[in-house]
């Protein structure tokens, strides 16, 4: 059984161009990072927030920010990172005025009944995605994700979906390094459990609820 | 090594972060215990579900209708001045 490959690789010397030109003013380089960017923060943004329209605003916000704000990036980690960080205390902003009665913070640390302990071990059938259509896969995985503690999905989305590395997690959401991999851990064994009531192959895909 | 250690070191295994001896003793459990060997395949199957998985695309539409209004704020912006991050 091999590791997981990573989806992003490192920076291109490309956007360092790009990132210096735009601070010095060259809004058609900032304009390529937005393009180069935009779909990874709307994601983020979507995943975090669970709403469309908030997600919309995020994205923009985050530009704007991030381009009044280049004089302050030093460099010292990547434009994506730092990017991330501003999306993502954007798209909190945006939690927590939709849901002031729920306290939303990335600092907590969440005891769930379904903590780390597998109970679900049945193995799943071979291709699970194809027991679904592409829609019904769509919204399998949506409803699964979204049942996450915020702070677990969060974490979860930077490093698995977005390719992030756990330094680079961490510094995106001001979290130690042992806190991101605890979260990450329990992230993805949170939503296994949920994902085998789908794809157990015992159940075939279709008495799932 | 018991079922609780190889959990703990999953995501270390996953990620490929681990030294050579280590991967040997997990590799060594996932041989002979079913459920680890379950646990961590469809682990693995999660990750890449996700991250293949084509949920919340930024539509070609909305994401012309994004960047126009992005570039035409930072543009005024120039005028107010740098915001707080």
């Amino acid at each position: 059984m091999g590791a997981i490959q990573p989806k992003l690789g490192e920076p291109t010397s490309e956007e360092l161009v790009l990132v210096q030109a735009a601070k010095a003013g060259d809004d058609s380089a900032f304009e390529q990072l937005v393009r180069r960017y935009d779909r990874n923060v709307f994601r983020i943004a979507q995943h975090i927030t669970q709403n469309r329209e908030d997600a919309e605003d995020v994205v923009q916000e985050a530009f704007l920010k991030a381009y009044g704000n280049l004089g302050q990036f030093q460099g010292q980690s990547k434009f994506y990172t730092w990017l991330v960080r501003i999306a993502v205390n954007e798209a909190l902003m945006k939690l927590r005025r939709r849901r002031p009665e729920r306290m939303v913070s990335l600092d907590e640390e969440i005891k769930t009944d379904e903590d780390s302990v597998p109970r679900e071990v049945a193995d799943w059938s071979p291709n699970p995605e194809q027991q679904y259509s592409q829609a019904e896969l769509r919204e399998i995985l949506t409803k699964t994700i979204q049942g996450l503690p915020s702070s677990f999905r969060t974490v979860f989305v930077l490093r698995d979906v977005e390719g992030l590395s756990t330094e680079e997690a961490a510094e995106a959401l001001e979290l130690s390094i042992p806190a991101v991999k605890s979260r990450l851990l329990r992230a993805r064994l949170q939503l296994r459990e949920r994902l085998s009531r789908y794809f157990n192959k015992a159940q075939g895909g279709d008495t799932a609820q | 090594m018991k079922c609780s250690e190889f959990l703990q070191e999953l995501n270390n295994y996953l990620d490929d972060v681990i030294d050579d001896r280590t991967r040997a003793e997990l590799e060594d459990h996932l041989a002979w215990c079913h459920n680890c060997y379950v646990v961590c395949d469809t682990t693995k199957k999660t990750i890449e579900i996700y991250r293949d998985s084509e949920i919340y695309e930024l539509p070609e539409d909305l994401r012309t209708r994004l960047h126009s209004a992005i570039m035409t704020k930072c543009q005024s912006s120039k005028k107010s001045g740098p915001q707080k991050v």
